[in-house]
């Protein structure tokens, strides 16, 4: 087994914006183990949306190569890489993203349909995670009827609906008050607990203190300085 | 998992509402003129067929060329005559020879009048059985008339209850035609041909003597004795007739038509009556399709952000793609069967109203599984084919861009 979940290897990400290139990231080398909290820091600009990105699979880069569970990815066809982001990784949006027609049972089910799941396997796993997420008395709502904090706590039971390998959240209590944002961190914190490695991004370096346990600070494409703590803060 | 598509792009079209009503109203108004103008036109086709089955397959029509539509005798080409049904007679193979007379007269009763069209017996009983056969007259109160009835009528059952006199004809009742007094001695069943319901039946002789007629015959039926040697009969009755007015092939002014041709040229009018409608089908379902195009567009737009999010949870190029075309597809399923049953309503409607207001028959629905069949899938196709460039643009969505949105 692979010691590493995710590994970049001086990957860049270069956009073309008419004459000029931007080099949004330009030779990161990040290292996530299996069962970790990482965190990626940084300020607007700083490079760490796309990172996240690339670490999710859902763009590629310019130049390096990056191995999901001992795999380059790399090249990959969209197609494929589809297929390998629904398995292992499971996505949290700062913005939940929730498919509004959808209700939160269906919108954890989701993920599960395009592994081809069975619909009877999708509801039992759906409302067992709902449950987990402490919203089993809110399964039919409509993402419209639920609170910012509710939202996210369904987005997170959809991230984890096929057993991902990581999870990986995107500001993940950006557009929550301070105390439902707590408690969204303390349901990663848990499932990081169980095992889950997480990788977050986020601008607001005491969250990332608090609860990473390894932490990317970027600035301007690079990786600026490592800080790893040595045991998870109890 | 085709299935649980189904459910989902179910449950984007019910979100979306009105605006997914729209787009199908769209699609089924395109649908309904068309199944309700076949299901007329099909209607319409069997009912005048109808008419041309009283002639059965062993009979032979012959008449002055340029009869054309409308009447015979109402056109200025030379009429047959009493030699011409010699030359007829002379032909081998030919059995019976009816000959008739049909025209239009004035008739008065209860002091209001009408133009009906009047057609003739003969005054032979053997021939005036074979024309009831040959027309399948049935009676449905009083008698039918035979050579000896002179003076008397037979009326259809339009003629009976026509509204034109104001009062109902019964059996007993006596019209003045052309200003002379018939009295009716029996009422026909309604027929299939409209014709038939609509006409005045008399002797030969009392019509003559009525409209001042000749030596002149409109129409002759000739019975051949082996009906698979009809087309032989024809070609030599042709031959002969053209041989006695010298004139040149191709160049006759009169005609022989056997019930197969008669139903051909009535059935090529009938099938260009049938292409203007499916042009305007053809129309009607192109704006619907570029409606559906449209929608679909417009939701790929919204959704962007949605198809990215689906992405990122794994849904590969072809989910999206079957995502997109299975709704648009759908957009066309339930304008079709809308489409196809408010079609059905709507000729009935039609047909209903115009045979009241012009107190026919003529006008009959014919709905036809397969039609209402392929309108429905027709429309299915139109939704796909409208739904698949919208698909694919959504299917290509870069899952980075799309969630950036």
């Amino acid at each position: 087994m692979e010691k590493n979940i995710i590994e970049l290897k001086n990957v860049a990400k270069y956009y073309e914006m008419g004459e000029s290139t931007v080099k949004a990231v330009d030779g990161v080398d990040i290292k996530v183990e299996k069962g970790d909290f990482v965190a990626i820091m940084g300020p607007s600009g700083s490079g760490k949306s796309t990172s996240m990105n690339l670490v999710g699979s859902l763009d590629l880069p310019t130049k390096g190569t990056i191995y999901l569970d001992g795999r380059d990815i790399s090249h990959l066809e969209e197609s494929e890489l589809a297929q390998i982001r629904g398995k292992k990784i499971g996505f949290i949006f700062q913005s939940f993203n929730l498919i509004p027609n959808l209700t939160a049972k269906e919108n954890v089910m989701l993920p599960m349909l395009f592994q081809g799941k069975s619909k009877e396997e999708r509801e039992l796993k759906a409302e067992e995670l709902m449950r987990m997420v402490e919203l089993g008395d809110r399964m039919d709502h409509y993402p419209n009827q639920l609170s910012g904090g509710q939202q996210q706590r369904v987005a997170i039971a959809r991230a984890l609906a096929n057993d991902p390998e990581v999870i990986l959240a995107d500001e993940p209590t950006g557009n929550l008050d301070t105390k439902t944002g707590e408690n969204v961190m303390k349901f990663l914190q848990d499932l990081n607990k169980k095992g889950t490695t997480i990788i977050m991004v986020t601008h607001d370096p005491q969250r990332a203190e608090a609860h990473a346990r390894t932490i990317y600070w970027m600035k301007d494409g690079k990786i600026d300085r490592i800080t790893r703590k040595k045991k998870a803060k109890m | 998992m085709i299935l649980d598509y189904f459910s989902l792009a179910f449950q984007n079209l019910r979100h979306r509402g009105v605006r997914s009503w729209l787009t199908v109203l769209g699609i089924f108004i395109g649908i309904a003129a068309v199944v309700s103008l076949i299901a007329m036109g099909q209607g319409l086709q069997q009912a005048i067929t109808g008419q041309f089955n009283t002639l059965s397959a062993d009979k032979l029509i012959i008449q002055s060329a340029e009869a054309g539509f409308g009447p015979p005798g109402s056109t200025a080409a030379k009429r047959l005559n009493e030699h011409d049904l010699r030359i007829i007679e002379s032909v081998p193979e030919v059995d019976t020879v009816v000959t008739r007379l049909i025209r239009v007269a004035k008739v008065e009763y209860n002091k209001a009048s009408s133009f009906e069209y009047l057609a003739s017996i003969p005054q032979d009983s053997q021939k005036a059985l074979f024309l009831y056969d040959t027309l399948n007259l049935k009676i449905s109160s009083g008698k039918l008339i035979t050579p000896t009835d002179k003076g008397k009528i037979v009326i259809g059952k339009n003629i009976a209850e026509s509204k034109s006199f104001g009062k109902e004809i019964r059996v007993g009742t006596h019209l003045n035609i052309q200003g002379k007094d018939f009295e009716v001695a029996g009422i026909l069943k309604p027929a299939q041909s409209f014709q038939i319901n609509s006409v005045i039946l008399m002797l030969e002789d009392d019509m003559k003597d009525t409209l001042k007629i000749g030596d002149e015959i409109d129409l002759v039926v000739v019975q051949v004795k082996d009906k698979n040697k009809i087309k032989d009969v024809a070609d030599e009755i042709t031959n002969r007739l053209r041989r006695d007015r010298k004139e040149k092939e191709g160049e006759e002014d009169f005609s022989v038509q056997t019930p197969v041709q008669a139903l051909s040229t009535v059935n090529t009018v009938l099938n260009i009556v049938n292409l203007i409608v499916g042009g305007i089908a053809a129309i009607s379902l192109l704006v619907g399709g570029i409606g559906i195009a449209n929608t679909m567009y417009t939701s790929v737009l919204e959704r962007t952000k949605e198809i990215g999010t689906m992405k990122a949870v794994g849904a590969q190029n072809k989910d999206i793609l079957s995502i997109f075309l299975i709704e648009s597809g759908m957009l066309g399923l339930i304008g079709g069967i809308i489409g196809a049953a408010l079609g059905v309503g709507l000729a009935y409607l039609a047909s209903f109203a115009a045979n009241t207001s012009f107190g026919t028959e003529l006008f009959q629905v014919s709905i036809r599984p397969i039609l209402i069949g392929s309108a429905v899938l027709f429309s299915f196709t139109v939704g796909i084919l409208s739904g698949i460039l919208p698909a694919v643009q959504a299917s290509r969505l870069k899952p980075v861009e799309a969630l950036r949105k």
